[in-house]
């Protein structure tokens, strides 16, 4: 019985860390490529589940067309953000910039919750909700959907971060902006496609999160903080220690709730974030000079 | 100041008054909800409850030729807001009443303003100890905790089932029930095996389930308010567990089934009688205002009323009988509402004394289940 209860425990938490890993990653990117911590990311996943709710109920489109049309509202509202609050910023040192996209994602929660009301909103799930059974323990359909999407979304970050110019060039971006504006890299072009990718990035997060958790106006706060402590953890990669800070920040809730007391689950993430800001503020797995992207 | 701009100002404040001096003043009646923020489901339906019969009421001619005034803030279920509020409704607005605030943190904060002000207050909210022990100034609508914990420790107790695990949210809310939960069970022969919490924020309660089903229990029982008993309602059909399942008054609105689909046919819970005001029979001394209350709400907002709404319906129309009663001022108004006896509200049917100011008795609840999508009474 207790290891049916830990392997539960440990599914259950895998499942959310990956939804950490997806909003971290999301996180690393602009950060990458800006400098930016962009607060305003947690709204991504807002908006992710709450478009797929308008695309099913008022335009009636089917599951499989909604969540496109979703993403794709989403990154546009990603557009919008970097070109109308990030570019036009007059003096864009790190601080002004966080405390802008702070300012957006209030911004964006208040409009939500005019368009959108206050309730929770449930969104039906991709394929069924028949429990698949794993030894003792018990997930849902959409949780194997979580984890494939997560996998195929690292991936393709890979391909594009290491295959492609554009890739290549934003990964120039982080290391060096100055250098990579001389050798003819477009760097501001550069800070919008981070914007695109990681709006996207979010709203593909809360898309596949909804019909788990539900969504609703200010669901974006606490992911949106869960995601950068994973961030954090990965030591603001945009690849797998991101990925793995995601994963082992949703073990240990799940563990520390399972074993200890659900009192303290918020508690362990933020522990956690301030231990490695404390000890290892480079990340987990970063030494202290590695590459960021 | 410019001599015209004085004029200007010198005609406003004569027009203020005089307007004031040629009809009967209206009593002003202040309203705290928490219209926006995690408690808006409480706030919002309250808000809309309280206008709309306050609009009846001035449009029926007001009580004893006085219309009422309603002045609404909105909380957004922040208690030091609710608090700053609440004084400046007494202080600035000079009402003679207030309703809500919609959640017990609030309440509990807002009650020292209203006792130092000399200020009736009739909350909206559950927590037992806004009444207990008996405060002078202080009223509330909201059944208490202890009678819905008290409905299904009765059902528990007739079908045998003694070994309880007990979810609660970790908010106001949620540990007064907890309190209740665990404070009556002696009285009932039941043992609570299990004591788990979670976050109004959480999204994943299949930890703390999980520890439950380990501890073989005869009935889960979860306290807390949407959205969270929804997937605390998933999270079991997830992960299989057949123990029955058991709610708070705090989800029984459709918002509850629509969030946790399939999920929550067959759970249990007590409920206001205002779900199932059409299955009630005609005996029901409620029946009348019930039906009235569903109809008006159904054909203001397009939208069936909730027992959130009852709530502040309840406590417009405690003021208005006071009112009726004879009272004009914050003092007789109180002294007044501690007089009511017998009025069959949304609530229950409410008999305040001088040592009871929560009025209502067990028949307020009734057990509902979730069947095919609706709520059907458990017998």
């Amino acid at each position: 019985m207790q290891f049916d209860q830990i392997l539960q425990y440990t599914l259950s938490g895998l499942s959310t860390g990956a939804i950490y890993a997806l909003i971290g990653i999301g996180f690393s990117i602009i950060y990458n490529a800006t400098g930016i911590i962009n607060f305003a990311q947690g709204e991504f996943v807002m908006l992710g589940g709450l478009f797929t709710l308008s695309c099913l109920e008022f335009l009636k489109l089917p599951l499989w067309a909604a969540i496109p049309c979703a993403i794709a509202a989403s990154t546009l509202v990603g557009i919008l953000f970097e070109r109308l609050a990030i570019r036009p910023l007059k003096q864009p040192t790190p601080i002004n910039l966080v405390i802008i996209t702070i300012g957006g994602s209030i911004l964006i929660r208040g409009i939500a919750m005019l368009v959108w009301g206050k309730d929770t909103h449930s969104v039906p799930p991709f394929s069924g909700d028949t429990p698949i059974a794993i030894g003792g323990a018990t997930i849902l359909p959409q949780h194997l959907w979580i984890f494939a999407i997560t996998l195929i979304i690292i991936f393709l970050n890979k391909v594009y971060f290491y295959h492609t110019i554009s890739g290549k060039a934003m990964r120039a971006c982080s290391y060096n902006r100055r250098a990579a504006g001389l050798v003819g890299i477009d760097v501001r072009r550069m800070v919008l496609f981070s914007f695109i990718i990681s709006s996207a990035m979010g709203a593909v997060a809360g898309i596949i999160i909804a019909p788990l958790t539900m969504t609703a106006y200010d669901v974006g706060v606490m992911l949106g903080l869960k995601g950068f402590c994973a961030a954090i953890i990965g030591g603001m990669s945009s690849g797998l220690s991101t990925v793995i800070g995601g994963l082992i920040l949703g073990v240990l809730e799940s563990l520390g709730a399972g074993l200890i007391s659900s009192g303290y689950k918020d508690a362990i993430a933020f522990i956690i974030l301030l231990l490695i800001l404390f000890i290892r503020p480079q990340g987990l797995f970063g030494k202290s000079n590695s590459e960021r992207v | 100041m410019n001599i015209k701009v004085m004029n200007v100002v010198i005609a406003a404040v004569t027009l203020l008054f005089s307007a004031n001096v040629f009809a009967a003043a209206p009593i002003k009646i202040g309203a705290l909800f928490a219209v926006t923020g995690p408690a808006a489901f409480l706030g919002e339906p309250e808000r809309k409850s309280a206008e709309m019969v306050v609009n009846e009421i001035n449009r029926a001619g007001g009580v004893k030729g006085r219309k009422l005034e309603l002045v609404v803030y909105d909380t957004s279920g922040d208690a030091t807001k609710a608090v700053q509020l609440a004084t400046k409704l007494i202080k600035d607005d000079r009402v003679v009443a207030i309703i809500g605030p919609s959640t017990t943190g609030e309440t509990m904060a807002v009650i020292p303003v209203a006792e130092r002000g000399k200020i009736p207050l009739i909350s909206c909210s559950a927590g037992s100890k806004i009444t207990y022990p008996v405060k002078k100034w202080i009223f509330k609508t909201a059944q208490n905790d202890a009678l819905a914990v008290g409905r299904i420790y009765d059902y528990l107790q007739k079908t045998r089932q003694t070994k309880v695990s007990i979810l609660t949210v970790s908010d106001g809310f949620g540990a007064s029930g907890r309190e209740q939960l665990k404070s009556q069970a002696a009285k009932y022969g039941i043992t609570v095996v299990s004591d788990d919490t979670y976050g109004p924020k959480d999204t994943d309660m299949t930890a703390q389930l999980t520890r439950i089903r380990g501890s073989h229990s005869q009935a889960i029982i979860c306290w807390g308010t949407n959205p969270g008993p929804a997937l605390v309602a998933k999270n079991v059909r997830q992960l299989g567990i057949k123990t029955p399942l058991f709610m708070s008054h705090g989800v029984s609105s459709k918002k509850f089934i629509e969030l946790a689909g399939d999920a929550a046919e067959g759970v249990k819970l007590p409920s206001g009688k205002v779900v199932v005001a059409d299955l009630l029979p005609g005996s029901d001394k409620q029946k009348k205002s019930l039906m009235a209350f569903v109809k008006d709400y159904q054909k203001h907002y397009n939208k069936e009323g909730d027992h959130f709404g009852g709530h502040a319906w309840d406590a417009v129309m405690l003021i208005r009988n006071a009112v009726n009663n004879g009272a004009s001022s914050a003092a007789g108004i109180r002294d007044q509402l501690e007089k009511t006896r017998g009025f069959a509200g949304i609530g229950g049917t409410f008999n305040y004394s001088t040592t009871d100011h929560a009025g209502l008795g067990k028949d307020a609840f009734v057990l509902v289940e979730v069947k095919n999508k609706d709520w059907m009474i458990v017998k």
